[in-house]
């Protein structure tokens, strides 16, 4: 009798006193997070929400009386549009052309500086070097200085050798764009693929060269299941700057010649054609298939904390 | 058999090993020199007088001259850089303290005393960095349009914090993750609160990881072109769209345009050079070590 009525008065200032305390600590460690989640969410999010509301209406800022709701009219514009397909491809074509090479060529090099060599760190700094120039400044150095078909670089280096003198962004405007992005980052996917080259097992490779493994066995069955992270790795970061790219595609063609991509002709439609509603639609569009390339880099990227996690 | 085998097996002629390691020494200088020979002709072409510079074949050895650097220093007329200058600097410096006071504290609730489904939130913080700069960049035009925000340079500040904040915080938050929690409980017991605990005890320790992360938001900040294309004007103009005034421009005035280039890259070429190994830590969100 006294243990059933004592029970519940000994139990309940416990309760009270412990649950807002729970509630008050969880709300504690939180607190710290809310100032960064609140700031992202508000200057990331509400601006997409919005281009999505206005991708519904026909709306040229120039005749701002005329804005009426269309559904999904700008869509089908947008996708009907063969200049928009042609960006689609391009930034396609743009992006897997230049992390790929940008995977090849970082490769090598990384297996190049991975070894041991007089002023291998003079090298090292010279290569990371055209990461490190302003991307418009780049870009003007390949317009101007490199590509110029009269006193450009390439051309008077052909000239010694007597070759032809071509015009390169005119002849080959996207590989011309293409190989200005290779040039800036080829050193970005040297840099993790050098960091993967030199977090390997040098004792299991000692072992494999003991057992008499050739040098290219050993690449082949040592060295790139290691670097396999490492590629992906650079691809996913890679693809993630290199599908935004507005900058090379702005300054060396102005997205003439058919070199215009997604976030330039976005650029163009609504800075220049004030076509806001087709703009958004395109803007949409460009974000579905960011998810599709996300949902799979994201997989990547977990699998790849997940392996961190484990290892702490 | 294979415990003998190995002794076996010729061992590689010592000279050849060692001649074909020089060779590929000189294979990565070579590239190395490849890579770097259209900067090192930009600075060569900064220093010639501009009929120099516009020549094929190329002239190797005129004479040199500061004349494209005081051009693009506004003496030899056209607009002065200064103004563009100290807006990315101001940009650069002010958005990267705000990621950082911002980033901090994240990175604690999720590294050291970790909220519930953590991993969630850093996802989330990643997603963001996914969403192209487009799908938002309308709306930000019109509410700048409409608040009289355009050509204000605190607005890119806000929008530079937005785009750093994500990697911030996943630097940060792999960094923070090497704290010992032993020193933070020791300072709790002390009866330190949290802010002193981030201040005195986390920020000494973490400093190095800090400071990695700051210089990849200003390094980013420094070369943004699209939001400061779009959103800025004569008043907050900053250097890269400053350096867009050259896109059209023709051989008259090559020595400047690469005059300008240079200097204007140089905060970040410095910055790099002198921190390669947190660079690419950095922007590989910590992955790579």
């Amino acid at each position: 009798m006294t243990a059933t009525t004592t029970a519940p008065v000994a139990a309940a200032p416990v309760r009270t006193t412990r649950q807002p305390s729970t509630r008050l600590r969880a709300w504690a460690t939180r607190a710290p997070l809310l100032p960064a989640l609140i700031f992202m969410i508000a200057v990331t999010q509400l601006p997409f929400v919005a281009t999505l509301v206005i991708s519904f209406f026909d709306w040229n800022a120039l005749y701002p009386k005329a804005r009426h709701f269309t559904g999904v009219d700008n869509y089908h514009q947008v996708l009907a549009d063969p200049d928009l397909r042609h960006s689609v491809w391009t930034t396609i074509l743009l992006t897997v052309t230049v992390v790929l090479a940008c995977l090849v060529l970082g490769l090598g090099l990384a297996l190049l500086l991975d070894r041991r060599f007089r002023g291998r760190g003079v090298v090292r700094t010279l290569l990371i070097a055209p990461f490190l120039v302003v991307p418009v400044a780049a870009a003007l150095l390949w317009k101007h200085v490199l590509y110029n078909p009269e006193y450009g670089l390439l051309n008077g280096l052909l000239h010694y050798v007597g070759g032809p003198q071509p015009d390169w962004i005119s002849n080959t405007p996207l590989l011309a764009v293409e190989a200005s992005l290779v040039w800036q980052w080829t050193p970005f996917m040297m840099l993790i693929l050098l960091a993967g080259l030199q977090s390997r097992d040098q004792q299991q490779i000692e072992a494999a060269r003991v057992d008499g493994a050739s040098d290219w066995q050993i690449f082949r069955h040592l060295t790139l299941p290691h670097l396999r992270r490492y590629l992906e790795l650079g691809a996913l970061l890679g693809s993630i700057y290199i599908v935004q790219n507005f900058d090379a595609v702005f300054t060396i063609t102005s997205g003439g010649l058919g070199t215009a991509n997604l976030p330039y002709t976005v650029y163009q439609s609504f800075y220049q054609a004030h076509e806001n509603g087709l703009a958004s639609a395109a803007g949409v569009l460009v974000v579905i298939g960011s998810i599709i390339i996300a949902t799979f880099a994201l997989r990547v990227v977990s699998s790849l904390f997940r392996e961190e996690v484990s290892r702490a | 058999m294979s415990a003998t085998a190995p002794r076996v097996r010729p061992v590689r002629p010592v000279r050849t090993r060692l001649t074909r390691g020089a060779g590929l020494g000189l294979v990565a200088w070579l590239l190395g020199l490849l890579f770097f020979l259209p900067i090192a002709w930009m600075a060569l072409t900064s220093f010639h007088s501009e009929s120099d510079a516009a020549t094929n074949p190329p002239s190797f050895g005129a004479a040199l001259t500061l004349d494209g650097y005081r051009d693009f220093f506004g003496t030899g007329g056209g607009a002065s850089p200064w103004p563009a200058l100290v807006n990315s600097l101001v940009a650069s410096l002010v958005s990267t303290l705000c990621v950082l006071l911002l980033a901090f504290p994240a990175a604690y609730a999720l590294s050291i005393r970790p909220v519930k489904k953590w991993t969630d939130v850093l996802f989330f913080f990643l997603s963001t960095k996914m969403l192209p700069v487009v799908a938002g960049l309308l709306p930000i035009y019109l509410f700048a349009k409409n608040t009289g925000m355009l050509d204000n340079i605190w607005l890119l500040v806000i929008l530079y914090t937005s785009m750093n904040l994500p990697i911030a915080v996943w630097m940060m938050q792999s960094f923070l993750a090497e704290v010992p929690v032993a020193v933070i409980e020791a300072a709790q017991i002390d009866g330190a609160k949290l802010p002193t605990i981030l201040a005195r005890v986390v920020a000494p320790i973490a400093l190095p990881g800090i400071a990695a992360t700051a210089l990849i938001c200003f390094i980013f900040s420094w070369n943004e072109l699209l939001f400061a294309r779009v959103l800025t004007g004569v008043v907050a103009e900053t250097a890269p769209v400053f350096l867009t005034g050259f896109i059209t421009s023709q051989g008259l005035f090559l020595a400047k345009v690469c005059a300008a280039s240079l200097v204007i890259s140089l905060p970040v070429l410095a910055a790099g050079f002198a921190a390669q190994d947190k660079l690419v830590q950095g922007l590989s969100l910590g992955a790579v070590k």
